[in-house]
């Protein structure tokens, strides 16, 4: 599905290197987490992947089944199938969340050929999806993300990704800032989405969030590399651990 | 006090280019009053005060510039509305194409034929709000109005108007001069919707008096047409009595030049005044100026001032906006926000909010900002799919989108929107 190599990426304004050779595989279906510590670029990865400006690859490649990504547009990305739940979802004041989700919906749509969604049935599918994760039809027609609590936010962008049916799903840090009753909705929003055919990446700080989402294999990332790959227990050991046990390990 | 040779002289070149008209002696007397104002001001010059950021020079000359006659192909703004239809072309009525002048509760004429008549309830108010605006900042152009316009509509409201008004201005002629004045009264509790659409003419002047009686309410809103090249000055006067309610918006697109100034005066208790203007501009040639003067002078009332300019490839927007609360106008609620959006480096967005307060007890806020796209935002739209342009303009949209809302009518606040929407899309 996902396949990342030796990505080196630098800050285009700073000349800073942030990745410094990533390497990922992620196969269809899969779920696999990132861990690291704040500053090892985790957000970075996920902004690279998206599309998002002020980043130079400097070497490597990222494909999605194959097909390079980084040469695309951020929509072109989209409409391929990547999503990205932002670390800190945006708050665009103006624009109503439905006719935010609507556009996007149907942008997808029309760049893979496929017909529009009519008014009609993206209310039913929204309203329904929405229902699951706890959003009230206040949340559906305010400004998108303006006035939302952190958990709200997290909720919201879980809603954009049920609707968009994307294949390859990026979260980062979609854990942060919720409650316990946020996080379980949240996680079982994910999970509902699990399948075959659609893999996620998990970016998260903690474990907590891995107790729900259970993850195929977890990586922790340090200072631009992947420094050690192995099952959800590598992400037990973070939880107990911390991260400096791993990383003298490395050194 | 004497004016420097070089406005005395282009004062004189403009006068010796225009004859009164003749009329009823009311009407004379106060085209003449309106003369000698401008005779006494000088037409604006660009050292003025409220001319700094806008040349007059195209507004003020013998003849009008020439402007290339746009074909648009599609209906006026507002031709799908229910409304008492009303047509001029280039300035002068247009009998055929206009509904006949009548309606339940509103009293409907030419001003070309009011001001024959010995005895007519627009001697109140023809030039005299205008006069009244001309303190404590002149505007010479609205008095020139007054002295010169050939025609307009004269509209007394004695209820609540079953239908607004539409008036559509087209322009036909490349060398058109229209000078047009309407007077509109609302008596006690009327209700009244005026719908504004079009370029009108090479160069237009407008002014519109609005008297506003006690618990009267007026709506308005107008779009000035596509006109790449058309020139526009506008007056609005209006007056309010208590507890009524004054709501106006502008939708701006194109056109070399665009002064619209705004006078309002609230002078009974609790009224409520609410000016709001959105434009879009694409080019050099673009110059839209929005100056706005709100007086208070009575308690407990509200005014709210919300302006939104999208620049472009060089485009310039102006606004100049007053709140003046006057001594014991206690209470008074006044809220301005200006905003420029430029979408390229070249564009200008020029603004002068002021404040004069000589009341204590009184909530006055006013902001101006410019910037450009939020990038994050764009991209975050783009990174859920939406196309870069698709976003830049539904960003755009948003932005107007404030102003657009003190529109109280969904139906025309949808139509104002699906024009901007339009444009935007041309000039991606
Ligand atoms: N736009 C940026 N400008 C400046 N520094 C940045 C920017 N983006 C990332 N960084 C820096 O790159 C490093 C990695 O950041 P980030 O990817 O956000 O880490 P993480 O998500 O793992 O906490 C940090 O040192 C951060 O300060
Ligand atoms: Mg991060």
């Amino acid at each position: 599905m996902l396949e990342i190599k030796n990505l080196h990426v630098k800050l285009e304004e700073e000349g800073k290197e942030i990745l410094k050779g990533v390497n990922l595989t992620i196969g269809a279906g899969e779920v696999h987490a990132i861990m690291g510590p704040n500053g090892s670029g985790k957000s970075t990865t996920s902004y690279v992947l998206a599309g998002r400006e002020g980043y130079e690859v400097t070497e490597g490649s990222a494909t999605l089944d194959g097909v390079d990504i980084l040469g695309m547009e951020p929509e072109e990305r989209a409409a391929a199938g990547l999503f990205l739940a932002f670390q800190y979802p945006v708050e665009i004041p103006g624009v109503g969340n439905m006719t935010f989700l609507r556009t996007a919906v149907n942008a997808q749509r029309k760049a893979r050929g496929e017909e529009e969604l009519s008014a009609a049935d993206f209310l039913k599918e929204v309203r329904a999806k929405a229902k699951t994760l706890n959003i009230d039809a206040d949340m559906l027609k305010r400004p998108v993300n303006v006035g939302f609590s952190g958990g709200e936010k997290k909720r919201n962008e879980i809603l954009q990704m049920a609707m968009l049916e994307p294949k390859m799903c990026i979260l980062d840090e979609t854990d942060s800032g919720l409650d316990v009753d946020a996080m379980k909705l949240v996680s079982e929003g994910v999970n509902a989405l699990r399948s075959e055919g659609r893999s996620f990446l998990v970016i998260t700080h903690y474990q907590r969030l891995l107790d729900h989402i259970k993850p195929d294999v977890v990586h922790i990332l340090a200072n631009g590399r992947i420094v050690k790959t192995g099952g959800p227990e590598l992400a037990l050991e973070v939880e107990n651990n911390g991260y400096a046990d791993i990383l003298a390990e490395v050194e | 006090m004497a004016l420097p040779k070089i406005k005395a002289d282009a004062t004189e070149a403009r006068l010796s280019a225009l004859t009164l008209p003749s009329g009823a002696e009311w009407a004379t007397k106060a085209r003449k009053e309106a003369l000698a104002r401008v005779a006494a001001m000088g037409i604006p010059a660009r050292r003025d005060e409220y001319w700094r950021f806008t040349n007059p020079a195209d507004l003020t000359a013998p003849t009008a510039p020439k402007a290339a006659v746009f074909e648009s192909g599609e209906a006026p703004t507002f031709a799908g509305v229910d409304a008492l239809k009303v047509v001029f072309v280039d300035g002068v009525f247009d009998a055929e194409a206009s509904d006949d002048l009548s309606m339940e509760g509103v009293e409907i004429s030419r001003l070309a034929s009011a001001t024959q008549q010995d005895i007519h309830w627009a001697k109140d108010v023809y030039g005299v709000l205008e006069n009244r605006g001309q303190t404590p900042v002149e505007r010479p152009l609205a008095a020139l109005n007054t002295a010169f316009a050939t025609d307009g509509l004269v509209i007394r409201v004695t209820g609540h108007a079953p239908r607004p008004i539409a008036i559509t201005y087209l322009h036909k002629e490349e060398t058109s001069d229209a000078n047009l004045h309407h007077v509109i009264k609302l008596e006690e509790g009327a209700e009244f919707t005026l719908l504004e659409a079009g370029p009108a003419a090479a160069r237009f002047n407008k002014v519109t008096e609005v008297d506003i009686a006690d618990t009267a309410s007026f709506h308005h809103v107008r779009t000035q047409g596509r006109d790449h090249e058309r020139r526009a000055v506008t007056g609005l006067f209006a007056r309010l009595g208590t507890e009524s309610k004054f709501k106006s918006f502008t939708l701006t697109a194109n056109g070399i030049l665009t002064r619209n100034e705004v006078v309002l005066e609230l002078t009974g208790d609790d009224a409520i005044a609410h000016v709001a203007g959105a434009c879009v501009g694409d080019g050099k040639d673009f110059h839209h100026d929005d100056t706005v003067f709100i007086t208070h002078d009575a308690v407990n009332c509200e005014s709210r001032q919300v302006f939104k300019k999208v620049l472009r490839n060089g485009a310039v927007g102006v606004f100049q906006g007053k709140i003046l609360v006057k001594a014991g106008a206690q209470k008074t609620d006044g809220y301005q926000i200006s905003q420029g959006l430029l979408l390229d480096d070249d564009s200008q967005f020029l603004a002068k909010p002021e404040l004069e307060i000589y009341a204590d007890d009184v909530a006055c806020s006013h902001g101006s900002t410019v910037g450009a796209i939020d990038e994050t935002a764009l991209f975050y739209l783009r990174s859920r799919g939406v196309p870069e342009k698709a976003a830049k303009n539904l960003l755009t949209l948003a932005f107007l989108a404030e102003a657009v809302q003190e529109i109280e009518d969904e139906g025309l606040a949808e139509e104002v929107l699906a024009r901007m929407s339009e444009w935007l899309d041309r000039h991606n």
